[in-house]
């Protein structure tokens, strides 16, 4: 039994507001409290301490072949980020693409305790289960990028619904994934001839059919099956000027939940010079009249990031546009992807640009409940800067401090500096937590009421920012970066903001069910297409000991 | 009585093709199909039997073998761990955790092959694609320096000439197949369109063809002993293809520029996609040497040539990969894992191997066995112990053991020779 006492309880779930409180642990779950301390029990002395559910993170890309071409393309960004192995703890390198241990300890260094990978493609998703396997501490889940599947786009295009849905839960139940990722719906699809898509009704070529009829498709078909997390949408034209005007047209049309991820990046208005400017007060008003529609902000943070995503046309216009160097990666009958590695400057007019319409989207959403924090690292900037947006979020000073380091122009068209709001405490515990569990509908996780997961983070406040940032941005400040204790599944893993030991992590799944026939019916098109064996595609038992499934309905 | 084993992973080559059908007999594999002469090799008549590991070539038991192997490793002052291309991820992430503890370095025949692919990849990335892609798609493939059809036997017919594909339908037909080499290989007698490179020409040669695709005249009649002519003819059909690929090998990577040889040919593919849709493929050659690229980038950052002394992972090709290691003679003790480099590396490399303790791990008893300190006669992944290899593409498969293992696996033998190694 583990007993963390007097601290200040931050609980949005159950509406628990820094109210001094006890929390009891036991066998791994959140338990009732009792009379009193038994013998042998651990106890924690919090008092003046803050007391958190374990981080979330809805939307990252730690694992997997994508992630790993990042870390095999970038030595640069490892040589000076080492880890020594010591004792039980293992050693790794990596800035912006960590080494998988690494990845693990680093986040729970920072409070964090559950972690989504964003985007794997289902034919390499064993891959990212190998990855997983060695990322300790971290409970996880993966997402599967299907919105250019060219088997379901098949269905789609002939009106076979029932039969995409089978497909669907058939895809996500064989490989293990957790959610339904997609990415520039049949932009993807367009750029294996050289190609994209600009409006959601342009042609995804060769399939007769629009990329609003594929995520339109997506979010009935996540529904009917009951998926805990909505579909996880990267829309189209991510990155350009004008980019506000097919997200809020998405928003407009959704007809059921949908999740849209790093939407900062899709946020972009055009001046009538055709200049960039933040749409992010467009975009997060739209949000506020649409409670189906949650986000997470995908904010940028100044310094070195790796884009990596499923958006292979967006990569290869990252690379004309730097020339930095480029891998492109297009997976058979499923999805892309592309790797550029990229630095935001804080001198960088759009970089400021990019800055400012997340924190747009931060300050102007009015509801916690639908907006998650993220950096879709190591898209925004890694996610160890976390710490920095929550106290940009929680210290007006700070922020206009911060506004005052950007080159001016940026703000045309932007209110930002008339924005005075900062989070509390509690609203910070809902969007680094609560919500993120609300959306991803993990109901074990993100709070602490009986029964619940006993990942906990505990924060001492004098120790903000006492641990030196490895980004070297010298106008860093943070908050909540330095846990003084980090418990996960009731077992202590951080003392003093260093990883003590590990605990195991656990992978979340879905297995929805479908019609038998499925396997039939696409066994024949999927040898045709496919260079592997039907037979051998789902990810077998062996990869999934560590899983834990999460019903659906 | 006779049983079928089907969707059988060969890890022969990087081809990893996942269609065999085996008959087995009492737990011999009596009959093999689909597989290529090389795969047939692989599976008939493989001999599961247990085996005793050897000390110093003698017969010695288990527990013996594996003392001695973890003294040897912790009394080293370097050791070196080499190999890991022939068995699956699971040893190989085993091996990174024995190579870290020891403080060792360790590298995987990626330095011997391609190595230099993964220098250029981190100097100006890589257009790539997943096998199917080209089986749906491509209307031309280029191979350059390798000979699919010794080396990758079904590669044509599976992935790259031969097959129909969703938006290829006529096979071998609607696609043209350019041949570079500097013979006239197997391969390039059924091309269409065969270039016969001069030896040590090829830099030269992708410079040109980039200059050409860029719209640059040049101020030559032949380039590499192949006329302009035919150069502009060729980048005429690269820019108008649908989807053109370039499937490379060490005739590349391993001849006169090496690194600089795929830099520029990943440039060449990367200029190629301002016209149309362009990838580039190295045709990697063990079954699992592409995992082992792939489990050292996620555990140590770096895909090959990596040294744990300080603690921390360290990159270092030319420093700290084996060939380099051996020839400056640093090690004191090699620790071989799924290879052989007795076979295979230079004699001045081979000759410090002679002189220093070395444990080997591999199924067969190959030359670099033979000559250990300790040798370890183990399961083969595929066939009588399970575990994942990744294609060449980087598509991961399990891999089944369609043999009744009696033998310990790699991974086995690995944890137990960490847990020695800890103990001593």
């Amino acid at each position: 039994m583990l007993v963390i006492k007097d601290g200040q309880v931050y609980d949005p779930i159950n509406g628990i507001n820094g109210e001094t409180k006890d929390i009891w642990i036991e066998g791994g779950k959140i338990v009732e409290s009792l009379d009193h301390i038994p013998q042998g029990a651990t106890v924690i002395d919090a008092l003046g301490m803050i007391v958190m559910p374990g981080g979330i993170d809805i939307h990252a890309h730690i694992a997997g072949s994508k992630v790993n071409t990042g870390r095999k393309l970038c030595p640069e960004d490892h040589y000076e980020h080492f880890r020594m192995a010591k004792g039980d703890l293992r050693s790794g390198v990596g800035f912006t693409v960590p080494t998988t241990f690494m990845t693990g300890y680093k986040y729970a260094e920072m409070g964090y305790t559950t972690v989504v990978e964003a985007a794997s493609a289902p034919i390499v998703t064993r891959h990212t289960y190998e990855e997983l396997d060695d990322m300790p501490i971290l409970d996880k889940a993966i997402l599967v990028t299907l919105g250019n599947n060219e088997l379901l786009m098949d269905r789609i295009a002939m009106g076979q619904m029932d039969e995409a849905r089978d497909l669907v839960a058939w895809m996500l139940k064989s490989v293990g994934g957790y959610g339904v990722k997609v990415v520039n719906p049949g932009g993807v699809e367009n750029w294996k001839w050289g190609g994209n898509v600009a409006s959601w009704d342009d042609e995804v070529k060769y399939f007769n059919l629009s990329p609003r009829k594929i995520i339109k498709a997506l979010i009935k078909i996540a529904d009917e099956l009951g998926l805990p997390h909505p579909v996880h949408l990267h829309g189209i034209n991510l990155g350009l000027p004008g980019s506000d005007i097919t997200t809020a047209e998405i928003i407009k049309d959704a007809c059921g939940r949908l999740h849209l991820c790093h939407l900062q990046f899709l946020s972009y208005g055009k001046d009538k010079k055709g200049r960039m400017c933040s749409g992010g007060s467009y975009i997060a008003n739209l949000i506020n009249e649409h409670p189906n529609v949650t986000l997470d902000v995908g904010q940028i943070v100044f310094g070195n990031a790796t884009t990596m995503t499923s958006d292979g046309p967006l990569e290869y216009r990252i690379q004309k546009m730097t020339g930095h160097k480029w891998c492109n990666e297009d997976v058979e009958c499923e999805t892309g992807g592309g790797i550029v590695p990229l630095k935001y400057k804080i001198t960088s007019l759009s970089s400021a640009i990019q800055w400012i319409t997340g924190m747009e989207l931060f300050l102007l959403v009015k509801d916690p409940w639908s907006i998650a924090l993220t950096t879709d690292h190591p898209n925004a900037g890694p996610f160890f800067c976390y710490p920095q947006i929550i106290r940009l979020l929680m210290d007006r000073d700070y922020r206009n401090y911060f506004i005052s380091l950007l080159p001016p122009r940026a703000f045309r068209g932007s209110v930002l500096k008339d924005l005075g709001r900062e989070y509390s405490l509690y609203e910070i515990a809902i969007i680094t937590r609560a919500a993120q569990a609300k959306i991803l509908g993990l109901t074990n996780k993100g709070h602490l009421g009986i029964g619940a997961d006993a990942d906990v983070s505990v924060y001492a406040p004098e120790n903000f920012g006492k641990r030196q940032c490895i980004c070297r941005f010298k106008h860093c400040r943070r908050a909540l970066d330095f846990p003084s204790w980090v418990i996960k599944g009731g077992e202590v893993v951080v003392k003093d903001g260093v990883v003590l030991n590990e605990a195991p992590g656990i992978v979340f799944r879905v297995a929805p069910s479908h019609g038998e026939s499925i396997r039939d019916k696409i066994r024949e098109e999927f040898e045709k297409y496919y260079t592997i064996s039907f037979d051998n595609y789902p990810v077998q038992e062996d990869y999934l000991k560590n899983t834990k499934e999460v019903i659906c309905g | 009585m006779l049983t079928k084993a089907k969707d059988v992973v060969c890890t022969f080559c990087g081809c990893l093709c996942d269609d065999i059908i085996l008959t087995l007999d009492e737990n011999r594999i009596v009959k093999v199909e689909r597989a290529c002469a090389n795969g047939m090799g692989l599976f008939k008549n493989y001999n599961p039997d247990l085996l005793s590991p050897k000390i110093r070539g003698k017969g010695a038991s288990w527990e013996k073998a594996i003392k001695e192997a973890s003294e040897i490793l912790s009394s080293a002052k370097y050791p070196l761990i080499y190999g890991l291309s022939s068995t699956s991820s699971e040893a190989q992430r085993v091996s990174v955790k024995l190579a870290e503890a020891l403080g060792a370095s360790i590298d995987s025949t990626s330095s011997v092959c391609h190595g230099p692919t993964g220098l250029a990849m981190q100097f100006v990335g890589e257009p790539t694609c997943t096998l199917g892609e080209i089986k749906n798609r491509a209307d031309l493939l280029i191979f350059w320096g390798c000979n699919p059809i010794v080396s990758h036997s079904r590669h044509f017919a599976r992935y790259s000439v031969m097959p129909s594909g969703r938006f290829v339908q006529d096979g071998r037909e609607s696609r043209k197949v350019v041949v570079v080499d500097v013979r006239l290989t197997q391969t390039a007698r059924v091309a269409d369109v065969f270039l016969q490179v001069k030896p040590g020409s090829d830099f030269e040669l992708l410079v040109a063809l980039k200059a050409l695709v860029k719209g640059k005249s040049l101020d030559a009649v032949e380039v590499g002993g192949i006329s302009i002519k035919v150069l502009e003819e060729l980048v005429s059909d690269m820019k108008s293809c649908r989807y053109g690929v370039i499937f490379f090998g060490m005739g590349l990577t391993m001849t006169k520029g090496r690194d600089l040889n795929v830099r520029e040919l990943f440039s060449l593919v990367k200029e190629l996609n301002d016209h149309t849709k362009f990838s580039a493929l190295p045709m990697r050659g063990h079954g699992n040497v592409t995992g082992a690229d792939q489990v050292m980038s996620w555990l140590c950052g770096y895909p090959f040539a990596v040294n744990f002394s300080r603690g921390y992972p360290r990159y270092g090709p030319g420093e700290f990969s084996a060939v380099d290691l051996l020839c400056n003679k640093e090690i004191d003790a090699l620790f071989v894992l799924a290879s052989d480099p007795v076979a295979h590396f230079p004699s001045k490399a081979v000759d410090h191997i002679m002189e220093i303790p070395t444990i080997v791990i591999d199924p067969a008893e190959s030359l670099s066995a033979k000559k250990a300190t300790v040798y370890f006669p183990t399961a083969m992944y595929g066939v009588d112990c399970e575990g994942t290899a990744y294609r060449m593409d980087g598509v991961p498969l399990r891999l089944k053991a369609p043999v009744k293992g009696n033998r310990p696996s790699d991974e086995e033998v690995l944890e137990a020779i960490f847990e020695g190694v800890r103990r001593c």
